[in-house]
């Protein structure tokens, strides 16, 4: 079923991922209002490793560049700089887009809006057969035969790949989206935000669904998401990005248990928790600043209570997992 | 004893449409004291938001309240006329919706919009009103609110955005206010913010909140009592910490063990097979009875009211006072409840 190349620990690597977005006005208004030209620097160096079979999250608030990983990782968008090589074939340079043509169809995405990422004027059947399709895997009746199996994979009936989708529930609609993913027996799934449009028992459904099938298949999950108890539930390791970079990676458990950089420790702090009835909490200043003209530095500075001089000249490096002058220097437990 | 600020009482509200009368709302009852707030919660479609604008008098043809009471300090004020409605709303009712952009008008300085809505319900003058606007910002803990007055929304970050319509919703100081999703579109550190905000204004100000949202998170944190809804009736209501923790209802159990938390080891979240019935189609008795577990015979055939759970199932924590539930397994006997 699945082409395999040589088995290897790590699947996915991302070296100092960079991109950067135009946002400059028009030409004629720079122009005219001698504006300079200007940028957003939406990922800014970012390296991680994904391993084979394991489920590795994203999560930030919105603005930390999360979803502009996921649609480089999968190739929808270029990348300014750096490099993502899956299963040592590099999606991003041009040497290597023969094989990785053969690479595409291990690749599939799911999306976060299932009202919008399903063609409502496409059958169900139509929609999950399309990778199909599109590599050449298999013809005729084997591909109704295939789209019903898939149908049933998921907890639908083979008979709803005649009905359309607006026929069918969002968590239905993710289901169908799920199917689809699967579709082309793809190996790494890149899920962006896959249940955050979803009501709380449907988003159970859905997550257990997505565990079912990576002990199944073995898939790969690259798992976006801004909800941090969803994170916790579903990711081996967890990678937390302000403004557009990466300050802690963690063993998943961990990262919950024992946060090291100061902004990991915010978050954790202010996320409302069944378990926290009547506890009282340390308030969290500030928002997350303007990622065009972000602060100098460790970008976490104005927010931090334990920066200093050095945070505000030098950004930090990530070194053992997190990416701090506080927690290098041993001014923090 | 004090007085509710808002009594609802057996509440239905309608939509009529081509394929006939959708009961949106059917029999909702509830009080909020003051300093009180209430939060509600439920999937999409339970009825949570309809609830909210049909006290705040909101509910637009096709839809329309269909029987029960709604009392603000002891008043009707479901059959008001528009004219006398539009002075109560605003002056003692204020609602804080989902999202701050289109809740303030792009056109018109933050300032002008909190000056207007004082001028209309209170006596102060323009200079008043403008010193009072201020003072509005500041309280809301927006920085350097005298410069800030004079900001455009556009101007205001998500966050402080939410604080200007809160700000907004203080302006005649209401007795009541609906708040509903005031943080789902905000990022967790804003939420944290906005959550201590209204829970600030309600303990110094004696206002009470009906805090609407699906994020059971924020209710744990913010509400003193949480109603509970499933398709367009009140399946639990109590003591928030009674009600997260010691759930009573086979739904609030499953909505409850569905949610992942930051600290509890699953390796599977709760699955409650199916999902919410459309309101076409709401099953006859208990509407949760084609999705529970412990189903018998009569909640396919009678329909349960919230009440004192009568007798424990077993092995289950002590009842609280003003826990009440609408379930027939709470009102059986205990010995059929074993078998």
């Amino acid at each position: 079923m699945m082409a395999q190349t040589k088995p290897s620990e790590t699947f996915v690597e991302v070296r100092d991922l960079k991109r950067v977005f135009d946002v400059s006005r028009p030409w004629l208004n720079r122009v005219i209002e001698r504006q300079p030209k200007a940028f957003l620097k939406a990922v800014d160096g970012l390296s991680f490793d994904i391993r084979r079979g394991e489920t590795f999250a994203l999560v930030g608030e919105s603005g930390s560049g999360k979803s502009t990983v996921a649609r480089m990782a999968v190739g929808l968008l270029p990348v300014t700089a750096g490099s993502v090589l899956i299963d040592g074939v590099s999606m991003t340079d041009v040497k290597d887009s023969q094989t990785r043509q053969q690479l595409r169809k291990r690749i599939q995405m799911i999306f976060q809006d299932p009202y919008a990422s399903l063609n409502p004027r496409w059958r169900v059947e139509r929609i999950i057969a399309e990778p199909i399709h599109a590599f050449g895997l298999l013809k005729g009746e084997q591909v109704t035969a295939r789209v019903g199996e898939l149908l049933t994979l998921v907890g639908l009936h083979p008979d709803d790949g005649r009905k359309y989708p607006h026929e069918f529930s969002g968590g239905q609609r993710q289901r169908i989206a799920i199917a689809r993913a699967l579709a082309s027996s793809a190996e790494f799934i890149v899920c962006d935000e896959p249940t955050s449009a979803l009501d709380v028992s449907v988003q159970a459904q859905i997550l257990n669904l997505m565990r079912d099938l990576q002990k199944e298949f073995g898939l790969t999950y690259l798992f976006i998401s801004h909800n941090l108890a969803v994170v916790r539930h579903m990711a081996d390791r967890i990678g937390v990005m302000y403004l557009g970079r990466l300050v802690e990676i963690s063993e998943g458990k961990r990262l919950f248990s024992a946060p090291r950089h100061p902004y990991t420790r915010m978050l954790l702090d202010a996320v409302p928790d069944l378990g926290m009835t009547g506890r009282q909490r340390q308030m969290v200043a500030g928002e997350i600043p303007n990622p065009i003209n972000p602060p100098s530095g460790c970008t976490f500075h104005p927010r931090c209570p334990l920066a200093n001089e050095r945070c505000k000249r030098e950004p930090p490096a990530m070194l053992d997992g997190v990416a701090c002058h506080a927690v290098q220097e041993g001014r923090v437990s | 004893m004090t007085e509710p600020v808002i009594s609802v009482r057996d509440l239905r509200v309608e939509f009529v449409t081509r394929k006939g009368i959708l009961r949106a709302i059917d029999g909702v009852s509830f009080d909020i004291m003051p300093g009180e707030v209430l939060g509600v919660v439920g999937e999409s479609g339970a009825g949570k938001s309809v609830t909210g604008s049909a006290i705040i008098g909101l509910i637009e043809p096709p839809g329309r309240i269909a029987g029960g009471e709604i009392r603000l300090h002891g008043q009707r004020i479901d059959n008001l006329d528009p004219e006398s409605l539009r002075r109560i709303r605003g002056r003692k009712i204020a609602m804080i919706f989902q999202d701050p952009l289109t809740s303030l008008n792009p056109l018109y300085r933050v300032g002008e919009q909190l000056v207007e809505t004082i001028l209309t319900h209170t006596d102060l003058g323009p200079a008043a009103a403008r010193a009072r606007a201020i003072e509005l910002l500041n309280e809301v803990g927006i920085p350097a609110p005298e410069r800030r007055i004079d900001g455009y929304p556009h101007e205001f970050s998500g966050g402080m955005r939410q604080r200007v319509v809160i700000a907004l919703a203080l302006c005649a100081e209401p007795d009541f206010i609906v708040a509903d999703e005031p943080t789902t579109a905000l990022d967790v550190s804003v939420q944290a913010q906005i959550i201590a905000l209204i829970r600030k204004l309600c303990r110094e100000r004696g206002t009470a909140v009906m805090l609407v949202t699906h994020d059971m998170g924020v209710i744990a944190e913010t509400a003193d009592r949480v109603a509970v809804m499933y398709a367009g009736r009140v399946a639990e209501i109590g003591p928030v910490r009674d009600v997260v923790k010691h759930p009573l209802h086979p739904y609030a159990k499953g909505l409850m063990g569905a949610i992942p938390t930051l600290e509890a080891e699953a390796d599977r979240l709760v699955q409650i097979p199916g999902s919410m019935p459309r309101l076409s189609n709401i099953p006859q008795g208990c509407a949760f009875n084609p999705r529970c577990d412990r189903v018998f015979d009569r909640c396919r055939v009678e329909r349960p009211d919230p009440d004192i759970p009568r007798f424990g199932l077993e092995g289950e924590a002590p009842l609280m006072p003003g826990h009440r539930v609408a379930c027939h397994l709470y009102t059986r006997n205990p010995v059929e409840n074993a078998s």
